[in-house]
């Protein structure tokens, strides 16, 4: 299996890309996902992180086949 | 109580009367206060006209915050029913964005909840605004900004 990884909104621009496929043996930390789907960009510091449509925080665990997400601020409303 | 995206416009006012007319009829007569909040787009934006918008959203992580938030308004609250539809797509000045419905048998109850939904919506659904600019070019909205008066959480409240 793998780990998907999602990019939202300014951040789906930036990075150049909205969707990844990550073989879950590369990453198992969310700062790991982020590093191996950016090629190493940095962290913006107001980043906002889910796995499987739940926030987490950075560092937090990813596992085979969870959905990591990465967005800036939500300005919804 | 439903919470519901849109991909097309929508008239607030037609869909809350269609909603009362409906499934939301059987709570009718019980409730004393319904509180409605309907945010609209404006044509202005930090100095800057804006003609249009384009409003992002995480698809199925949206409508599971707006359930959640909708469940904790409940538990804080004596609510008998809530509203919530929010907009995705190209919007246009004075279109609605999002609308938030509360009934109850009173109006602390219902001002509150409304309130709250409202806030959390904001701070933590997954929407993305993306501005159009009158004079040419376009920009993400950065941040949404904190309500001063919004309902303090840490407090324990008494329904």
């Amino acid at each position: 299996m793998s780990i998907r990884v999602k990019f939202f909104a300014s951040l789906r621009e930036r990075v150049g890309h909205s969707e990844r496929e990550l073989a879950s043996d590369v990453a198992s930390t969310v700062d790991e996902v982020w590093t191996q789907s950016t090629e190493g960009m940095e962290m913006p510091a107001n980043l906002l992180i889910a796995i499987n449509m739940d926030y987490v925080e950075r560092g937090a665990a990813v596992t085979d086949g969870d959905e990591v997400a990465f967005f800036p601020p939500v300005t919804g409303g | 109580m439903p919470v519901e995206i849109r991909k097309q416009a929508f008239q607030p006012w037609q869909v809350l009367q269609e909603y009362e007319a409906g499934q939301h009829a059987q709570v009718g007569g019980q409730y004393g206060a319904t509180a409605v909040f309907v945010g609209t787009m404006r044509d202005f934006n930090e100095g800057d006209g804006v003609s249009a918008m384009t409003l992002e959203h995480y698809p199925e992580m949206t409508e599971r915050y707006l359930e959640r938030i909708v469940e904790e308004a409940e538990q804080r609250w004596n609510l008998l029913d809530a509203l919530i539809v929010h907009r995705v797509g190209e919007i246009l000045p004075a279109d609605a964005i999002v609308l938030v419905a509360v009934w109850s048998a009173h109006r602390a109850d219902a001002f509150d909840a409304s309130r709250y939904l409202m806030e959390e919506l904001k701070s933590r659904a997954p929407f993305w605004k993306k501005e159009r600019l009158e004079g040419g070019g376009e920009r993400w909205v950065e941040h949404n900004t904190p309500d001063p008066g919004a309902v303090d959480l840490s407090k324990d409240h008494q329904s």
